[in-house]
């Protein structure tokens, strides 16, 4: 194993803001920041309350730009894809359909759930966490070598 | 009103929070999976503030009756663990793993938006569509079973 780019200390501040926001959508809303949930329910209402989902995908552009306005580095716009078109097809469709199917991502079931202690987040966390372990092993060392 | 202001302000630090952490760069994320090969811990620090903050907050808001915005708390209420939870798990896991994107990251990354952020976020949107369609004629079939037996 060989470490590369470790960024602690910005993981830890963008973390924090993360926690924040979840924090505050609970006391305000009553609601998890679950980001598949949330995106979940503007794909394919359930019932009534679509606005605040809408206002609150629009903050996750906003939070980019405003990023972006800040000058912060590194600038967001160097980012690359790591995979051609193909696969992000393939990795979009898999990530839709498994965050609905195991009601939650990262946010909700990691985030979220985590600190609600639910077995349920607790495990869906493990899950997807070893699957995706295992997927990039798969493609970098097996596929890849 | 100002519930969606809330919802706005939420989600702007989300965004914010994401774009600091750089978990809008797939890179770091495949780096993070790659535990045998070039590994970068930082996710594992994004989720360690998040889970911080928001595990010391939790159970503080919790005890309130009521949310000040809302009339009632809509968390999660089912705890067992199924078969549904450990299939999603699986497959999100490899759709994450194969380009490094989360749901999360992936909408953020519409602010700097080119054809890969398009392509991935639309095979996102259909995935979505379909399996809630899915899980949608599922659930009407087991009721409708249910009520007949």
């Amino acid at each position: 194993m060989e470490i590369v780019n470790f960024t602690p200390v910005p993981a830890f501040i963008g973390g924090a803001l993360i926690g924040l926001s979840a924090a505050f959508l609970l006391l305000v809303k009553g609601r998890v920041a679950g980001i598949s949930g949330i995106a979940g329910g503007i794909i394919l209402p359930e019932k009534g309350d679509v606005p605040w989902r809408i206002l609150f995908v629009l903050g996750l552009i906003l939070g980019g730009f405003i990023y972006q306005w800040m000058g912060l580095a590194p600038d967001l716009s160097q980012i690359q894809a790591q995979v051609g078109k193909g696969t992000l097809i393939i990795a979009g469709l898999l990530v839709g359909v498994g965050t609905t199917v195991g009601t939650g991502c990262t946010s909700g079931h990691g985030i979220c759930g985590l600190a609600r202690r639910s077995p349920r987040s607790l495990v869906a966390t493990l899950t997807f966490m070893g699957s995706a372990f295992v997927t990039v092993f798969i493609v970098r060392h097996l596929v890849g070598a | 009103m100002l519930p969606l202001i809330a919802a706005l302000v939420a989600g702007t630090l989300f965004g914010l929070g994401l774009a600091v952490a750089q978990m809008v760069d797939p890179a770091k994320v495949i780096n993070f999976l790659d535990l045998f090969g070039t590994w970068d811990p930082s996710l594992a620090f994004v989720m360690g503030g998040g889970l911080l903050v928001n595990a010391i907050a939790t159970p503080i808001i919790m005890r309130r009756k009521t949310p000040l915005l809302a009339e009632f708390f809509r968390t999660p209420t089912k705890h067992q663990v199924d078969k549904r939870l450990i299939v999603g798990g699986i497959i999100f896991g490899v759709g994450w793993g194969l380009a490094g994107y989360c749901p999360g990251p992936m909408l953020t990354s519409l602010s700097f938006a080119n054809s890969d952020i398009l392509t991935i976020v639309a095979a996102y949107v259909v995935g979505t569509l379909i399996a809630r369609i899915a899980l949608r004629a599922w659930e009407r079939d087991r009721l409708s079973r249910a009520q007949r037996a």
